[in-house]
């Protein structure tokens, strides 16, 4: 099962951050800061899995921005993995070529598309097509 | 495709210090992109623009500020609004909370046009726990965009169901839900499936009557619904996968499908078909397949396929050969597949990529624990990882040596361990690493000083994290000894001699329970030294005492130690100075010990009859009634002083004296029996034993009061019947001490290392040696070419800790001196697990077979005469029977009841076609019983089954019949193990002989372990006819089988209810039908089984029990045309599941 999903930056900045279990607000920042710590402190050569207390995070990083997955221990890591690359390559058709920022400005719709995607911490959708079809939906109605 | 992205976001940095971001790189795609003027453009960049915490803060409250002045504004629109939740929702991102904007966001989802909903509905769906009150407010909207005619909203509103939804609200949408099941739209079928797995996620009982409709999600026509009730099936799979293995095949065929590329091109991640969906299937399979031969043939070809198919170099193919892997070492094994797996792994292990090296690491780690020569063939890849640079992959290794540890490579696998304990500062590791360390050592050691030293360096290392069994394990062992006598002292001997020798250092820092452990022992064992003055031991406890670093509960550890040695000297100096230091201390529990020690040192000939040498193991008795102070009780009480009352009971007194209005049903009812002192049981073993009327037989109470009060080390000695003999313990104890292996110390090190390589040996260097040698040493023992033994006969031979009886495990952890503390007030809830009541049901039992056997000559003539099945659905027969049969106390005396049969099964049909139908014998037929049903049936027998409920237990009477013309010898009946049931007695059934055209029967008396609402007991039956025959069949039991009505009077039920703590209400709506409100708790009574205990005006009180005795109250209220049920019960699951049943039994009528 996957228990977060996160983006944050190099600067330990959240961008994105989505909780399949609840976390109470102030325990979430301090988790994100030791969770961002955790994969800055790893090299480029070490395994993008890391064991973090009774769970696995399991990250990818894009430029200056990491993708982060916690997961427990009934997930396979590298399906987790290629899912974060998934979520990307969607990202990067929605905005043609994605950025930080448009996933800031956006932070709405890039919510939507993860919601398409991951459901209660179950990964639910990876046909690109579907997953943004909703949203494109939502955006021709608001276009009109 | 990365490169892409990564190029453009590393071109980030510039584009931020030239362009205004707002209309930046985001601005050129897509439509509704936020302007850089607004409000929300602005907050973006100045969060970009931040460098402190402390701005972040400020310019988060400035933030917050104006948006609560926005979103509360009667002016703000609704397109505002929208931007105002994306604001808030970054707020709440960077861990500032904004609940004022919670109700706001609610009002969004109700009141906004299509993206603004959708907004909406996403920040409820960030903001809002499952828990949360104010998501009952979001049901209306959710209701009525599931209503849409506009499909955009019912996808909001199926998303957010599946996202979150108020457990109590499901009945209000299921049917709409349901209903979409059929909808013409696949994605509006897809997210009603996945709707639907959140309801079975958190409520299951309330989408159990739509298990067929899965079954249609399931062959649904398109791909991404099918895929959606993957996820359902998962988890009832896991749950129990005996119901269904039916659907192997059709989860075989569209993987088949899956891999064959048969899905539409879009499906394709890489090239690769659709690859977690197919992770999915292989994960349903392995669980299918596990421990069944039979379903697991049918899935070899598939699983084949995808080894096969999975050829592309990509992370997602390995992703899918890893689960693939796995699912081969789950289901039942086939050696070509096993051999394929294998091959597999190897292309991990010696993959370059570290991301493949740590999954095949992984891989290993599991599949070695079915085929340990696996780790023989990767061992240099194994001895490589073990000082890979990447701590990961260390650990990963560890964890997979932890597997294939036996008592040849013990020694080598925990020094590996050590080391990495060392330089681990995560506490979580410490933690998990040091309990393996312990557990293996504890198992595997080869002497006594490597395990004294073992468990220091886990004691030291470990710190005060490790897991306080750990300590408790330790000591334990240390206490109780072994098989023995000589070995036990020598380690003893050796641990005080290792701890004085780390004691002698005079700056030492120990962690405390390290220095717990030393005191105990050196308390307990330091006069086995004789080499050593006691005067030095005590000198090195008292210096630890004035340590600062040490802790209040420590120095008592210490103070005991000192005592117990004290006990065992003339006189000391050292004791005399260490009184007189703490004589005056300001601590006031020293100053305590220390005149406690000073009195007890002045009697030296009763300080040594308290302080027994080596007597920790022995039982103390302890008068737990308290009835020696009966007296006093009683004499106080004369001079007129109130009663004792138990705390809940003054609370609930002081509670109800408070309120103008009682709201508690019959919350004074007990006042009336307050002038007994005695108090009142909450948890008591029957349920209905509540105090007693004076304090004169308060050792009964006492007895009852064993579960909820906290007795350490107390051995139960009077029992109901009396005095308890200690026979039984003693006894156990000789018998174990018999079978425990012996003499198997010395086989430790023998075995020639495996030599599969030994050939290159020569060429190697000096490293690679190195390397060789280690491997020698931890893979020894495993595998053929080790020749000693394979892991599970290591264990057996060389454990040295072998642990006595089970019996004397379970009492000695309540009798461990006080470090067991915390364990011990963590007793939790009692009735949870329900008690069984095993002897109440063999007395019976016996008889009952015994006349079972004798009416079997009667049975086989009444089954040759066609006679139909008896049932109880006659009503007039019925109540004739019961009330002939059944006394007045009986708890089926309603005449009126009637018998629920609770599996309508299908299988009946065929039933009436056999020739030889059974039926239940004399005096079973009066019992209540269900019809007879078949169960399963081949050439030469059928089984059937008939439930007979008598007022004590259910009986299964199982029915064989032998439809050939010759006899049937050794007919086998076995039941299985079930998560739910329990058979008394013994699950298997043997029938030496069942004649030619005759019906055998037994029967067997289940009991619900687990409470669910209904459930499988699977079983078997085995035959010889010509060949051996094995037919399975699957008895489908359900909660009601096994509530009884329970008779109390109001008095009682007013007490019960308030000593029960797991409450559950809900409203169910009546049915035209039932407007009376009598009328409804008759339903209940007769469908239920519920005795109606009172009914005054619109109130009710029923009362019922789960057997053996677990009781369930029930208020009903009418109210509005709602009946407003309230359970209360003992047990947390009980309740939850007879609301269900109300609920299904209210619907039917």
């Amino acid at each position: 099962m996957i228990k977060f999903f996160l983006m944050v930056n190099k600067q330990g900045q959240t961008r994105l951050s989505r909780y399949y279990e609840h976390v109470e607000i102030h325990k979430r920042t301090m988790l994100e800061a030791e969770v961002i710590k955790n994969c800055l402190s790893r090299s480029k050569d070490q395994c993008s899995f890391i064991e973090y207390k009774d769970f696995k995070l399991v990250y990818r990083q894009y430029a200056a921005l990491f993708v982060v997955v916690g997961i427990n221990e009934t997930e396979n890591e590298m399906a987790v993995y290629e899912l974060i690359h998934n979520f990307v390559e969607v990202l990067d058709k929605y905005f043609s070529r994605v950025s930080e920022l448009d996933i800031m400005f956006n932070l709405d719709r890039v919510h939507i598309i993860l919601d398409e995607m991951v459901l209660n911490g179950c990964i639910v959708e990876t046909n690109r097509n579907r997953i943004l079809a909703p949203l494109f939906v939502l955006d021709k109605v608001a276009e009109n | 495709m990365s490169d892409v992205v990564e190029r453009t976001l590393s071109a980030l940095p510039g584009l931020l210090g030239q362009h205004d971001p707002g209309a930046g790189p985001g601005g050129a795609a897509g439509p509704g992109r936020v302007s850089a003027t607004s409000r929300l453009g602005s907050l973006i960049r100045s969060i970009t623009a931040l460098t402190s915490k402390h701005e972040e803060e400020k310019l988060i409250q400035q933030e917050l500020t104006s948006l609560k002045a926005t979103v509360s504004a009667p002016t703000t629109t609704l397109r505002l609004m929208k931007e105002c939740m994306v604001r808030l929702i970054y707020c709440e991102m960077l861990g500032y909370e904004s609940s004022f904007g919670y109700i706001h966001a609610i009002k969004l989802a109700q009141q906004g046009n299509l993206l603004e909903k959708r907004v909406g509905y996403l920040a409820v769906s960030l903001f809002l726990h499952e828990n949360h009150e104010l998501l009952l407010l979001l049901v209306n909207t959710v209701v009525k965009d599931l209503q849409s005619t506009n499909l955009v909203e019912v996808c909001m509103a199926l998303t957010i169901v599946s996202q979150i939804f108020p457990r109590e609200m499901i009945p209000a949408v299921l049917p709409l839900i349901e209903d979409k099941l059929q909808h013409s739209k696949e994605i509006i079928r897809r997210k009603a499936v996945q709707a639907l797995y959140k309801f079975y996620l958190i409520a299951p009982n309330q989408v159990q009557h739509i298990h067929d409709k899965f079954r249609k999600a399931l062959c649904d026509r398109d791909v991404g619904v099918m895929a959606a009730s993957l996820h359902i099936y998962l988890q009832m799979v896991k749950e129990d996968s005996s119901g269904y293995k039916d659907l192997t095949g059709s989860f075989v065929t569209i993987l088949k499908q899956v891999v064959g590329g048969k899905l539409p091109i879009d499906f394709n991640y890489h090239s690769v078909p659709a690859p977690w969906l197919q992770i999915q299937l292989l994960r349903i399979l392995g669980l299918l397949g596990k421990d069944d031969p039979r379903t697991s043939e049918l899935m070899y070809d598939v699983l084949d396929e995808s080894l096969r198919r999975a050829e592309i170099n990509h992370n997602i193919t390995y992703a899918i050969l890893f689960e693939c892997v796995q699912t081969i070492y789950t289901i039942h094994p086939k050696s070509e597949l096993l051999e394929k797996a294998a091959k597999c792994i190897g292309k991990f292990v010696l993959s370059s990529k570290i991301n493949l090296k740590y999954l095949g690491l992984k891989a290993l780690t599991y599949v070695i624990q079915q085929d340990p020569n696996l780790a023989l063939q990767h061992q240099m890849t194994i001895i490589e990882c073990l000082d890979h640079p990447d701590p990961i992959i260390k650990r990963e290794t560890l964890e997979l040596l932890y597997r294939i540890t036996n008592g040849q490579n013990v020694i080598v696998i925990v020094q590996k361990m050590l080391d990495y304990l060392k330089q681990s500062k995560e506490e979580y590791t410490i933690i998990s690493l040091a309990g393996k360390v312990a557990e293996l050592a504890e198992k595997y050691a080869p002497d006594n000083e490597w395990f004294i030293q073992t468990m220091n360096a886990v004691f030291s290392v470990g710190g005060d994290v490790v897991h306080p069994d750990i300590p408790n394990n330790f000591l334990r062992l240390l206490a109780e000894g072994f098989d023995d006598g000589k070995e036990d002292e020598q380690l003893r001997l050796y641990a005080v001699q290792s701890y004085l020798a780390l004691l002698e250092e005079e700056d030492a820092f120990y962690p405390q329970k390290f220095l717990q452990v030393m005191s105990w022992v050196l308390g307990e064992y330091s006069s086995l030294v004789t080499d050593v003055d006691p005067e030095i031991i005590l000198t090195r406890l008292h210096r630890l005492l004035k340590k600062t670093f040490v802790t209040a509960e420590t120095k008592a550890w210490i103070m005991a130690a000192v005592t117990k040695i004290a006990s065992r000297t003339t006189s000391s100096k050292t004791v005399d100075k260490l009184i007189r230091e703490f004589s005056t201390s300001l601590d006031t529990c020293m100053r305590q010990y220390a005149f406690e020690l000073k009195h007890l040192c002045e009697d030296k000939v009763l300080m040594k009859s308290l302080f027994p040498f080596d007597a920790s193991c022995n039982d103390i008795v302890v008068d737990a009634s308290l009835s020696f102070l009966d007296g006093f009780v009683a004499e106080v009480l004369g001079h007129g002083a109130a009663p004792y009352k138990p705390h809940h009971q003054r609370q609930e007194e002081k509670l109800s004296q408070e309120k103008a209005l009682n709201f508690e049903p019959y919350g004074l009812s007990f006042a009336s029996s307050m002038s007994s002192s005695g108090f009142t049981g909450r948890q008591s073993p029957t349920g209905l034993s509540f105090g007693s009327d004076t304090s004169g037989n308060s050792a009964e109470t006492g007895h009852k009061e064993t579960n909820s009060l906290k007795l350490d080390g107390v051995k139960k000695l009077w029992g109901k019947e009396g005095y308890l003999p200690k026979k039984e313990n003693k006894i156990g104890k000789e018998d174990e001490a018999l079978t425990v292996p012996r003499g198997s110390l010395l086989a430790g090190h023998v075995a020639d290392p495996p030599v599969s390589q030994s050939d290159q040996v020569a060429t190697f260097s000096e490293e690679e040696k190195e390397k060789q040698q280690l491997a020698s040493t931890l893979f020894v023992g495993l595998g053929s070419n080790a020749g000693v033994s394979l892991m599970g006969k290591a264990d057996m031979a060389v454990q040295k800790f072998k642990r006595k009886s089970k019996i004397n495990e379970t009492q000695n952890t309540e009798e461990t001196p006080d470090i067991q503390n915390s364990a011990a007030l963590a007793l939790g809830p009692l009735l949870d697990t329900l008690p069984s009541n095993k002897e109440g049901h063999e007395g019976n039992e016996h008889t009952r077979l015994r006349k079972a056997s004798l009416d079997s000559s009667d049975t086989t003539e009444d089954n040759l005469a066609f006679e139909k099945p008896q049932s109880l659905k006659k009503p007039g027969l019925d109540n004739r029977l019961l009330d002939s049969r059944l006394s007045s106390s009986s708890l089926f005396a309603d005449s009126n009841i009637e018998i629920f049969h609770p599996s309508p099964s299908a299988q009946c049909e065929s039933a009436s076609k056999t020739l030889l139908a059974p039926s239940l014998p004399g005096e079973l037929a009066e019992l209540p019983h269900s019809e007879v049903v078949e169960l399963c049936q081949s050439d030469d027998l059928a089984l059937h089954l008939c439930k007979v409920w008598t007022d004590d237990s259910l009986l299964l009477t199982m029915f064989v019949s032998n439809k050939n013309t010759s006899a049937l010898n050794d007919v086998n009946l076995v039941f299985e193990k079930a998560e739910h049931f329990q058979i008394l007695e013994s699950p298997a059934y043997q029938f030496s002989v069942i004649e030619a055209q005759s019906v055998e029967h037994c029967q067997q008396c289940v009991q619900m372990d687990k409470i669910c609402t209904q459930g499988n007991l699977p079983g078997s039956i085995n035959y010889q006819s010509g060949m051996e025959t094995h037919l399975e069949f699957s008895i489908t039991l359900s909660l009601l089988d096994f509530i009884r009505p329970m008779e109390m009077t109001t008095e009682d039920f007013g007490k019960l209810w308030l000593s029960l703590a797991n409450d559950v209400k809900q409203n169910l709506k009546m049915s035209s039908s039932q407007d009376s409100f009598s009328a409804a708790l008759n339903t209940l009574q007769q469908k239920l089984k519920l005795h109606i205990v009172d009914i005054i005006g619109n109130e009710g009180i029923l009362a019922c029990q789960l057997l053996p005795s677990v009781p369930c109250l029930l208020h009903c209220r009418i109210h509005a045309g709602m009946l407003a049920l309230w359970f209360r019960s003992p047990c947390s699951a009980l309740p939850d599941s007879l609301l269900y049943q109300c609920q299904k039994v209210m619907e039917e009528s």
